[in-house]
């Protein structure tokens, strides 16, 4: 499992389930993975298996996909011993996980959402297949389901969310559930956020920075993915091609009397090396795994930090149209035009207007003003909040990436010793039967 | 230089080795058996045997030595011979020479001796390839019934090969020493004169000179012949099955071998570049700064281990391959050249046989000379065989235990920098803690 919840270790530990604002807050500091979520001191949580299905699709027409079953268990182990409870189980399909983020992307903007795993196998080096039926690909599809689940378990704000638990426990109902919260009214915002341009004249440092963080790790993740791929194919091309010397030898021992029976064992050895390189380049997949994590990871963050940006922005439009509307005020209480306004050209060429539509004119003016110093508080407020959470929660990734990409690289420092191990192993028992020739 | 080198030894005469008498013993043959005089190719090498006067004793211990030897060479030619060797021969210290026709490189050849076949007890002469080319041409022609060892391949293709990187010469050094070193192991070849003046002589171009033109005549007499060979023995047979199988496997392994080095090169450069990404990727990070700094520094060092593995098996693996190659081609020749003078005697015999019918004479000498001529060869050869086998085996076992080790060696130099990476990074994490809880 990739995102370490450490919790299901400390299963018999009851927590603290009146947590106050100020604890919450250091537990986000703290390694969450170390005190655990509520959610996760209540339950249990994994993605046991994958299946098969048909049937019909939206259209009418004949389709298979895959169904992965979740399943739930009270997090108590049972007093003296004796099985575990059976779980509580539920199939869903990769579209309704979808169907969760999109719901968590837009109820929490400021948090950065786990992604999913891939829909698609990219970066794939020759011999792996792309094909979304194909069993390796839905192997890993699973185990990447389950570390988003245990992830957004794990999250402190996101936890507590009830459709994220109804996802979990409601296999029927769920749908209907996350459309009655009127969610997909926010989406289209959202995608607006995503794709608009547009300048902000007073941008905050740190969330620039951030986004600009993420866009290189994302570039260089992309990079360092397409590079192992294509080291990978050729690495394959090594160890295979020295399955050659095992026919070869055995034919030479052939002809030979005393070096036969070493040429032909050593050939054995060359055989055995060919076929190490097969569970070497499966295992190394969990490390591109884990590196994809992160490269999706990158496109939430760039999403919390435009969405910092639309709201900055909003809040100086609000800001500049306040500004103009006193002035105009100013103006037409003074009589002096420093800002153009339609009508005060065409009361200048047509003649000034009367006291009275002045007067009313004010008055809407005074009205506008109020309502738009309203909506530049509820703006500011709106502002403010979503700096904090937003940052809480970049601050919390920033410690979460720095802990699980290091473990990463030490995990793959550990596949290549255990690559070197292997290799050194079969050229030692190849070097005894050439030894013995 | 002294004239009466032994004849060959107890291989090449007319009984197996077990009925040769021993040379000291007080039986009426001496060790050498002559046909007379004359320059007959393919007996003698070269020049003529003195049987009438007496050997010195220093001569025959020689020849008692060599003939321990041989058995013993016939066994594992590298186990304790070193002391019953009295030849000693090396090849090194290149040098380039630069002159107005061309440039070239030199090497040393020292030999250390006990024979008293060399006026001196040490000598050391400057040749280049040429000259060991002209030695090589020079024992084929005068013991055309022996396996003479191949020379690294002549021809290199200029703008493919540097010919004076260092790596080329080096590779070259080695396998003329490797040439020379079982010319002077071989029992009959170490006698021969053109060996003698190859070890000893300053000049060695005046004696090309003369001998590119007795060359010409001596092949001439090879091509000559035309008999047709009956039935060739099966011993014979399987020797020559054994080569064309034996080159086509080697033939499989060469193309296995560099179709490796291709592979690993690609793969290589695929690496470098990966190594590139970490290293670019430092730039962003503060935390992670130190793992994505160890682990480019361990591919790089992987890289660099890659490479040596390489150039080790470009250098000592594919060369010495090709020189069995080289070697079973002449082999073969010295097959073809046996049926040839067995068709010789054949063809004579049967003429003689016809005219022995008509006028009752008795069987003309040229007959006898054919019928010892062919048993001599297929003495020489049987033994050389047996030698060239057991040179053979052990040659290999160097070279494929080679292989596996440089293959070793470049995983554990990885390890090793993957191994100390891990220490390093756990180091700090323990490091991490204690502070964190201080």
């Amino acid at each position: 499992m990739m995102a370490d919840s450490g919790s299901n270790e400390e299963v018999a530990v009851i927590g603290n389930t009146d947590i106050t604002s100020t604890e919450t807050e250091s537990n986000i500091i703290n390694t969450m993975v170390e005190r655990g979520t509520a959610l996760l001191r209540k339950m249990e949580i994994n993605v046991a298996e994958a299946e098969k299905r048909t049937g019909k699709n939206t259209v009418n027409m004949q389709e298979t996909y895959t169904v992965y079953l979740i399943e739930t268990r009270p997090a108590e182990t049972v007093p003296g011993g004796g099985a575990p409870a059976a779980p509580d189980t539920l199939w869903r399909r990769y579209s309704e996980f979808e169907l969760l983020r999109t719901f968590l992307l837009v109820t929490y903007p400021y948090i950065i959402i786990p992604p999913l795993p891939e829909k698609r196998a990219e970066f794939q080096w020759h011999k792996l297949a792309a094909d979304n039926l194909d069993p390796d690909f839905v192997e890993r599809r699973r185990v990447g389901l389950e570390n988003f689940l245990l992830r957004v378990a794990s999250h402190p704000v996101v936890s507590n969310d009830k459709i994220y638990f109804l996802f979990l426990t409601e296999e029927k109902g769920w749908r209907e559930a996350v459309l009655e919260t009127g969610f997909q009214d926010k989406v289209d915002s959202r995608l607006k956020s995503l794709s608009a341009m547009f300048r902000v004249k007073n941008p905050d440092k740190r969330f620039t920075a951030m986004k600009q963080y993420s866009d290189e790790l994302n570039t260089v993740i992309s990079q360092l993915l397409r590079v192992r791929a294509r080291v990978a194919d050729r690495l394959y091309g090594v160890y295979k091609v020295h399955g050659n010397y095992g026919r070869v030898f055995s034919e030479w021992s052939a002809i030979e009397k005393e070096m036969g029976d070493g040429l032909q064992s050593a050939g054995h050895h060359m055989d055995t090396y060919a076929a190490q390189i097969d569970d070497i380049l499966e295992e190394e997949e969990h490390y591109a795994d884990q590196l994809k994590e992160y490269l999706f990871y990158t496109d939430a963050v760039r999403s919390v930090c435009k969405k910092h940006e639309l709201i900055q922005y909003e809040l100086e439009m609000a800001a500049q149209e306040l500004v103009s509307k006193k002035q105009q005020r100013e103006e037409l209480a003074t009589g002096t035009v420093r800002v153009f306004s339609l009508k005060g050209m065409t009361s200048k060429l047509f003649g000034t207007e009367s006291q009275e539509q002045r007067e009313s004119r004010l008055a809407a003016l005074e009205q506008s003003i109020q309502e738009g110093e309203k909506t530049l508080k509820e703006k500011n407020t709106e502002c403010k909040e979503f700096v904090q959470m937003a940052w809480q929660d970049i601050e919390r990734f920033k410690e979460q990436k720095d802990k699980d990409l290091r473990e990463a690289l030490i995990s793959y420092a550990i596949m290549q010793i255990s690559t070197c191990k292997k290799g050194i192993q079969v050229w030692s028992n190849a070097k005894d039967c050439f030894n013995k020739m | 230089m002294s004239v009466g080198a032994p004849r060959a030894l107890a291989s090449s005469g007319q009984k197996p080795i077990t009925e040769i008498l021993h040379p000291l013993s007080a039986a009426e043959e001496p060790l050498s058996v002559t046909v007379g005089g004359d320059k007959e190719v393919g007996l003698t090498n070269g020049t003529p045997v003195e049987t009438s006067s007496p050997a010195s004793t220093s001569s025959l211990f020689n020849r008692l030595q060599l003939d321990d030897d041989l058995e013993a060479d016939v066994r594992d030619p590298y186990a304790d011979s070193t002391e019953m060797r009295d030849l000693f021969v090396t090849v090194d210290d290149p040098k380039k020479h630069v002159s107005t026709m061309e440039t070239y490189i030199t090497y040393r050849v020292s030999t250390k001796t006990s024979r008293v076949e060399f006026d001196l007890p040490e000598y050391c002469v400057r040749r280049r390839y040429q000259d060991f080319d002209w030695l090589r041409i020079k024992l084929e022609d005068s013991q055309p019934t022996h396996l003479i060892p191949p020379l690294p391949e002549k021809f290199v293709m200029k703008g493919v090969v540097d010919r004076f990187s260092e790596e080329f010469v080096e590779t070259r050094m080695k396998a003329l020493d490797k040439f020379l070193k079982r010319v002077a192991d071989h029992p009959v070849l170490s006698f021969n004169p053109h060996l003698n003046a190859f070890l000893t002589v300053k000049d060695l171009n005046k004696r090309q000179g003369l001998a590119l033109l007795s060359k010409v005549g001596e092949s001439v007499k090879h091509v000559a012949g035309g008999y047709k060979l009956r039935a060739r023995p099966a011993e014979f047979c399987a020797m020559g099955e054994y080569l064309d199988t034996f080159n086509q496997k080697l033939g499989t392994i060469d193309r296995i071998a560099q179709r490796i080095l291709k592979e690993q090169s690609e793969y290589l450069t695929e690496l470098r570049e990966y190594g590139g990404v970490y290293s670019s990727w430092v730039g962003s990070e503060e935390e992670l700064r130190r793992p994505l700094e160890g682990v480019a520094g361990c591919v790089t060092t992987s890289c660099g281990a890659l490479e040596d593995l390489g150039d080790n098996m470009s250098l000592d693996f594919l060369p010495v391959l090709r020189e069995y190659v080289l070697y079973l081609e002449s082999i073969k020749n010295v097959l073809r050249k046996r049926d040839q003078s067995q068709a010789e005697y054949e063809g004579r015999l049967e003429a003689a046989i016809l005219r022995k019918q008509e006028d009752r004479t008795p069987m003309p000498l040229e007959v006898e000379k054919c019928q010892d001529k062919v048993e001599c060869f297929n003495a020489d050869l049987k033994a050389d065989w047996e030698r060239w086998q057991s040179n053979k085996r052990h040659d290999f076992k160097q070279l494929l235990t080679g292989m596996a080790d440089r293959n070793i060696n470049s995983y554990e130099k990885s390890q090793a920098a993957w191994e100390s990476l891990i220490t390093l990074l756990q180091d700090k994490q323990t490091e991490d803690k204690t502070s964190e809880t201080n």
